[in-house]
């Protein structure tokens, strides 16, 4: 660990940056054209996160590091994002289930982010995002509704959706001996504290789909220390090939 | 069995730009209800700040005149020129009109 918080900064901004890659895959495939454009924006979203957290991450760690460095050129052992957002993006109903199942958990810690006045600097960029993400966390809850209560094939498709993913959601809560590192300094709360709330939040809206809140008995790890599910290489290869091809490429 | 896009009901979108005072028509999309009519809305047609207000109606709501009965509703309007304000004459004080 460096000494400062640019490492779990990196927690934040690659679950952002990968998710956004992973999401504008859909561009030009998504099931309708409003759709298409909506998981587009997200994905925009997404990335305009990542870039302000990349910046920080950088201008903390004190290397000389910028947000393209960090994007382009560390391999995957160095990133730090949940494994649940590198997952590829399925069918429809599957991407939407991991959107939903994330969205609401960003929300939280976002919220949290926004209201600490320990780091000013984090707080102005959660504060932003909480907006955003209060957005693609209404977007995806009511996509979930409606493929839950909608017809037969789409409640089971999005059932078998979340259940699949549901192993991937433990992540989210735990720390891997890090809390100390912001729960010390009143930036973020442990982040266990997160579950209950995510757990009601959840529930309440698969509730409303007419669909089975998922029992866990095991659940996956190893994103946040680095380790990756095989997909993570192949998204990075693609997001990474340009800027290492050409490392002094402009616009 | 699986319901087709062709399926969802067309939605004519209203826009109130920062400026503006009235919403405009700026376009239509498809939604299966009104909350994602409104949200689509708001995806397609304000990516680039260009409102502060949304409207969506069904366009099925609308009741539109029809290009064939063109002569029958504007024509009679052609020669009726006293319509116009344009036969007053205006005080030299009156600086902007």
């Amino acid at each position: 660990m460096e000494g400062n918080n640019s490492s779990w900064l990196l927690w934040l901004a690659d679950d952002a940056l990968i998710l956004g890659q992973r999401l504008s895959e859909w561009c030009g495939h998504g099931p309708v054209l409003e759709e298409d454009i909506a998981l587009s924006n997200v994905a925009l979203d997404l990335i305009g996160q990542a870039r302000a957290l990349l910046t920080l991450a950088g201008q903390r760690e004190a290397k000389g590091r910028d947000e393209d460095q960090l994007a382009f050129f560390r391999t995957d052992r160095a990133f730090r994002n949940l494994l649940l957002v590198e997952l590829p993006n399925g069918d429809f109903g599957d991407t939407i289930a991991r959107q939903f199942l994330f969205d609401q958990f960003a929300l939280l810690r976002y919220e949290a982010l926004a209201q600490q006045t320990t780091d000013l600097e984090l707080a102005a960029i959660a504060a932003k995002a909480v907006k955003e993400v209060r957005y693609h966390a209404a977007h995806s809850a009511k996509w979930i509704v409606r493929l839950g209560d909608g017809t037969d094939e789409s409640k089971v498709r999005i059932q078998g959706s979340i259940d699949r993913l549901w192993e991937y959601t433990g992540e989210f809560f735990m720390d891997y001996g890090m809390d100390s590192q912001w729960a010390d300094t009143g930036i973020l709360p442990p982040l266990a504290s997160f579950e209950m709330s995510w757990l009601k939040a959840v529930q309440d809206v698969l509730a409303e789909a007419t669909l089975e809140s998922p029992c866990a008995d095991w659940m996956q790890k190893g994103g946040r220390m680095g380790e990756h599910t095989e997909h993570l290489s192949f998204l990075l290869a693609e997001m990474q090939v340009l800027p290492r091809t050409y490392p002094d490429a402009q616009w | 069995m699986s319901r087709k896009h062709g399926d969802w009901p067309l939605w004519e979108v209203f826009i109130r730009s920062r400026q503006g005072l009235s919403h405009k028509h700026v376009g239509s999309l498809h939604a299966a209800d009104e909350a994602m009519a409104l949200e689509n809305a708001r995806d397609v047609y304000t990516r680039r700040m260009e409102g502060l207000s949304i409207w969506v109606v069904p366009a099925s709501a609308i009741t539109a005149s029809s290009p064939s009965e063109k002569d029958v509703m504007f024509d009679p309007a052609n020669d009726k020129v006293y319509r116009h304000p344009t036969f007053y004459n205006l005080p030299d004080e009156i600086k902007n009109m």
